[in-house]
């Protein structure tokens, strides 16, 4: 029955094959479904007063003004939305120690930083309720702000969260091998000191939420542009003290998420407080001002780091300490320490030294949260190690692909641990490395760069190797005592017309989660993949799961998909074979017909089944009961994650006298295991190298030194536009994973893993000739002249 | 007490009545001086496939047809808007004007999210529309106030590409019979 997963030849053999999303042709049409879209009877509209202090009491609010303005419905208080909203803590107990205060929709007494939301009112429209914000007064007492992580560490300085000793959220410490002896005994050691500017996830969407509470059926159903509807359920649930099954979270199209739409936001608990407070639908969609101020950031650390190696350029040990400035709380629920937890565990992971000492630090200020946004930590981990093994590489006089080629772990030699403990279960990195050199043309594009220096243009070439962490396990969240699920459901049905419809939790933000869903039901069930209805993203009606973060939605709601549609074939298989007089062995389905298993000689369409089924039972033998729906869930188990890889280069020229450098192509290849969708996966890489990209070079939240934003609007926060970007060669190695039938691993972070690394090894190398070096993300043009002594 | 709120509310709630041919069709809505092209047609027209992502200009996701021009929908006042020609993304689609473009779009997923993708494809019209054989740099410049966080760009820039020779040997093709 196991039919091979690559055979490209057969019929309905979609795994593997690029075929385009059907969900796209809405969209093109501008028929998409947005949140911010919405529009319900009776709904009113929320606007939000913010605070301009990054730090001050909270004196006084007057909202009489506000209140009397006709239109406005409510306005509400920190207190008001804490009579009916149990407040949350953002940390998890596998993160021992931890600490971060408690949060509530709308604070009482204090601010905490510039932009925070203070007073929530809603009225009849946006306009109105804006307006009635600025009738509202409040009176702040400032309170020392704290901006920097220098000052948040100086003992006896000004405190974020009263009663608290120190602004430390979370310390942590790796140690292993014998890292002192490996540096005292050490020919080379390389040491840096880098930081990593802060920036944001800027969807093209904004944040967006509509709550609509019905106290007559005591049901609150939420809108929310999320990643995460099971998530907020539970959240809204417990928070609200709603029963779980009252409370109804869809997720509809969404203008983009990348891991920001999935944590809890203050404004949006407040919503569905003012809802439950109201009695009425409240809409409440973020500005893009807003959003600079509210949605959360993301890196923010600095990093210093040495490698120590033998005389031939064999790694032998590395030392990280990475500091990283928070919020001044840490994110619900997933908490804002996982960036920095997987920068110390994934630094060196391509490598096969095994002398590792690291140390976290984790700490508050008065700025908007960080939290997990795409590619997590993985970005910092890449530049350190990747920008460390150049400058090593240098130092011996080795080329940046030999270095990498003597002292990555070998493709044969799987499984390994890494000295941080995470378990890879098999990686391709020289694999990777050959053909990346291969695309590259490395040798090419070196003789260029020489022959063109000689002309007084200074190109760099960067490559930089990356381990990606995909498919999570419950190790992720679940044993930290988060209820995020790491599994996820199916229900898959043989409608009465003999199509199917496959209601799953994994869920859509573009990535095309419904089209691979569909290409996999419709390949293992045989059946035209027009025929497979998927239905994503309702808590009402898909069943629990984890939904898509993380790398997860292939791999393992794929697999969901796949045992889901396993098991329903089998049973559509027992209905024939006893309408055929068969052995169900002996029959298949092949493009929506029942077969003979080795003659494929069409039997019956499966439509025939259906309608025998579900209106003529009366003709089936007695005793029969047909279960043309079958629901099936899947966990992931056997290694805690996936781990994948891949390598990245780039060419770039850098403008010596502006400072301005300007991308020419970039490359990588990666292995995500089984590829379901070439074309989807391809441009999951694309979108993810250029959202690296433009950390690299240009994205940065600036703040004043009283904690002020600086360019919270899309004129002034610079993102990667068409013109800047080059174009992407890609190239595969695929390594399944065996702990699945499906074997597929995560690609959503790959591309943003690595390319900001190969831009800092380009850049350093365009610039080697002047013996200047840039150890600083977003690498800004008035960086490189500095560097340069210029400016 | 409510001197303030009242000043306020009759600013707001003072409406005027403007003209448009939406997609073809005649209608008149009662806009507020300070509303938006982009929100009188999400909100009052119920047009929601143009999209509002920065309200400044800067992201391309609001793009229309203002009298067959390409317009930020947010940086033009409804009241501006008054008497003229509007085509967004629901009439070009349904006037079939740009169905080559969604169908390569499609094929080749230039779209992930969607959000910016009616912007694109407005600005692509534009685009082709000026410049019959553009190449991929200048489709990259005409692109460079289109924002998309989600394709990296590449896919956009072949399926315009695309486009551009189709109709360029289309164009040809008809020359040469006429």
């Amino acid at each position: 029955m196991s039919t091979p997963l690559t055979s490209l030849d057969r019929p309905n053999s979609y795994i593997g094959r690029s075929v385009p999303r059907p969900n796209a042709k809405r969209l093109l049409a501008g028929r998409g479904r947005y949140v911010s879209d919405l529009k319900l009877p009776r709904m009113l509209h929320a606007a939000f007063l913010r605070s301009p202090h990054a730090h001050a009491k909270i004196v006084a609010i007057h909202a009489d003004e506000a209140r009397a303005l006709e239109g406005v419905h409510l306005v509400a208080t920190g207190t008001d939305l804490a009579g009916i909203c149990a407040p949350w803590t953002g940390t998890l107990d596998h993160f021992k120690g931890m600490t971060s205060a408690p949060q509530l929709p709308l604070p009482l007494d204090r601010v905490v930083w510039a932009g925070q939301a203070v007073v929530a009112v809603v009225a009849e429209s946006r306009a109105i309720a804006e307006d009635a914000l600025e009738l509202i007064e409040v009176d702040y007492a400032d309170l020392p702000v704290v901006v920097d992580i220098d000052s948040a560490r100086e003992v006896g300085g000004p405190l974020i969260n009263p009663g608290s000793a120190h602004n430390t959220c979370f310390r942590s410490q790796l140690d292993s091998g014998s890292v002192d002896d490996a540096f005292a005994h050490a020919a080379h050691v390389v040491e840096e000191e880098f930081s990593f500017g802060r920036h944001t996830a800027v969807t093209l969407e904004p944040r967006a939420i509509v709550a609509d509470y019905d106290p007559a059926a005591g049901m609150l159903t939420v809108h929310h542009g999320t990643q995460t509807p099971y998530q907020f359920q539970d959240l809204y649930s417990r928070h609200y003290g709603i029963p779980e099954a009252r409370v109804r979270v869809i997720a509809s199209d969404i203008g983009g998420s990348f891991g920001m739409k999935l944590h809890v936001y203050h404004e949006d608990m407040a919503v569905v407080g003012l809802s439950i407070l109201l009695g009425r639908p409240v809409k409440y969609v973020a500005d893009r001002m807003e959003s600079f101020v509210s949605d959360i950031h993301a890196r923010d650390h600095r990093v210093r780091a040495r490698m120590a190696l033998d005389a031939k350029g064999e790694i032998l040990a590395m030392d990280v300490e990475d500091l990283t400035a928070i919020g001044a709380f840490s994110t619900y629920p997933r908490t804002s320490v996982v960036e920095g937890n997987q920068v110390i565990r994934l630094i060196g992971a391509p490598y096969r030294f095994k002398n590792y000492r690291a140390t976290l630090e984790v700490i508050f200020q008065n700025k908007v949260q960080t939290s997990q946004y795409r590619a997590v930590g993985h970005p910092i981990a890449c530049a350190v190690t990747e920008r460390l093994v150049d400058m090593a590489a240098s130092k011996i006089g080795l080329d940046p692909f030999a270095i990498r080629g003597q002292n990555v772990i070998p493709d044969d030699a799987y499984p390994q641990t890494s000295p941080t403990g995470y378990r890879f279960e098999a990686l391709s990195h020289q694999a990777c490395l050959k053909r990346l050199h291969e695309i590259m043309d490395y040798d090419g594009l070196r003789a260029e760069q020489a022959a063109l220096r000689k002309r007084g243009v200074y190109r760099g070439i960067g490559i930089a190797t990356f381990v990606e962490i995909t498919n999570p396990s419950p190790a992720f969240y679940g044993v930290g005592g988060a209820r995020i699920s790491s599994q996820d459901g199916a229900i898959l049905s043989l409608t009465p017309s003999g199509e199917v419809r496959c209601l799953i939790s994994v869920t859509e933000q573009g990535q095309g989660t419904e089209a691979i869903i569909s290409q996999i039901v419709a390949d293992q069930l045989g059946i035209a993949q027009e025929r497979v209805k998927v239905i994503t993203g309702d808590t009402e009606v898909t069943p629990h799961g984890g939904a898509t973060w993380a790398c997860r939605g292939a791999g393992i709601g794929g697999e969901t998909a796949l045992q889901a549609t396993r098991a329903l074939k089998r049973n559509i298989l027992e209905i024939a074979a006893l309408i055929l007089q068969e052995q169900p062995s002996a029959l298949d389905i092949v493009d929506g017909e029942v077969v003979d298993a080795v003659t494929r000689k069409p039997r019956l369409p499966i439509a025939e089944i259906a309608r025998i089924a579900y209106f003529r039972s009366d003709t089936l033998p007695p005793g029969t009961q047909a279960q043309l729906t079958v629901s099936h869930h899947f966990a992931p188990q056997g290694y805690p994650f996936a781990f994948t890889n891949g390598i990245q280069g780039c060419a770039l020229e850098v403008d010596v006298e502006t400072g301005l450098v300007k991308l020419l192509r970039h490359f990588i290849v990666e292995d995500c295991g089984r590829v379901i969708n070439p074309m989807l996966v391809d441009e999951q890489l694309r979108g993810g190298i250029v959202q690296g990209l433009g950390a690299a070079l240009f994205e940065e939240c600036r703040y004043s030194d009283t904690g002020q934003l600086m360019n919270g609007s899309l004129a002034d926060y610079l993102v990667p536009m068409p013109m800047e970007m080059p174009d992407i060669v890609i190239a595969h190695v695929e390594t399944p994973t065996a702990d699945t039938v499906l074997g597929a691993k995560g690609v959503g972070e790959a591309g943003t893993a690595a390319a900001s690394a190969c831009v800092l090894n380009a850049v350093n190398d365009a610039l080697a000739p002047f013996d200047a070096t840039i150890n600083s993300i977003p690498i800004t043009p008035a960086k490189v002249l500095k560097a340069l002594k210029r400016f | 007490m409510n001197g303030l709120g009242e000043t306020l509310l009759d600013e707001a709630d003072e409406t005027v009545r403007v003209r448009l041919i939406v997609n073809g069709r005649k209608v008149n809505c009662e806009v507020a001086p300070r509303d938006t092209l982009v929100d009188c047609l999400r909100d009052k027209l119920e047009l929601t496939g143009t999209h509002a992502g920065c309200e400044m200009g800067a992201c391309g996701a609001c793009l229309v047809q203002l009298d067959g021009r390409a317009v930020h929908s947010c940086l033009v006042f409804a009241v501006q808007a008054d008497g003229a020609r509007i085509d967004t993304i629901e009439g070009l689609s349904e006037r079939g004007v740009i169905a080559d473009l969604q169908a390569e779009f499609h094929r080749r997923n230039a779209l992930q999210c969607g959000f910016c993708t009616p912007g694109m494809l407005v600005n692509a019209q534009e685009l082709l529309s000026r410049v019959a054989q553009p190449s991929r740099e200048e489709i990259r410049d005409a692109l460079s106030g289109n924002y998309c966080r989600c394709t990296g760009y590449e896919a956009i820039v072949d399926a315009i590409d695309a486009v551009a020779k189709e109709r360029s040997k289309a164009r040809n093709a008809g020359g040469g019979g006429a």
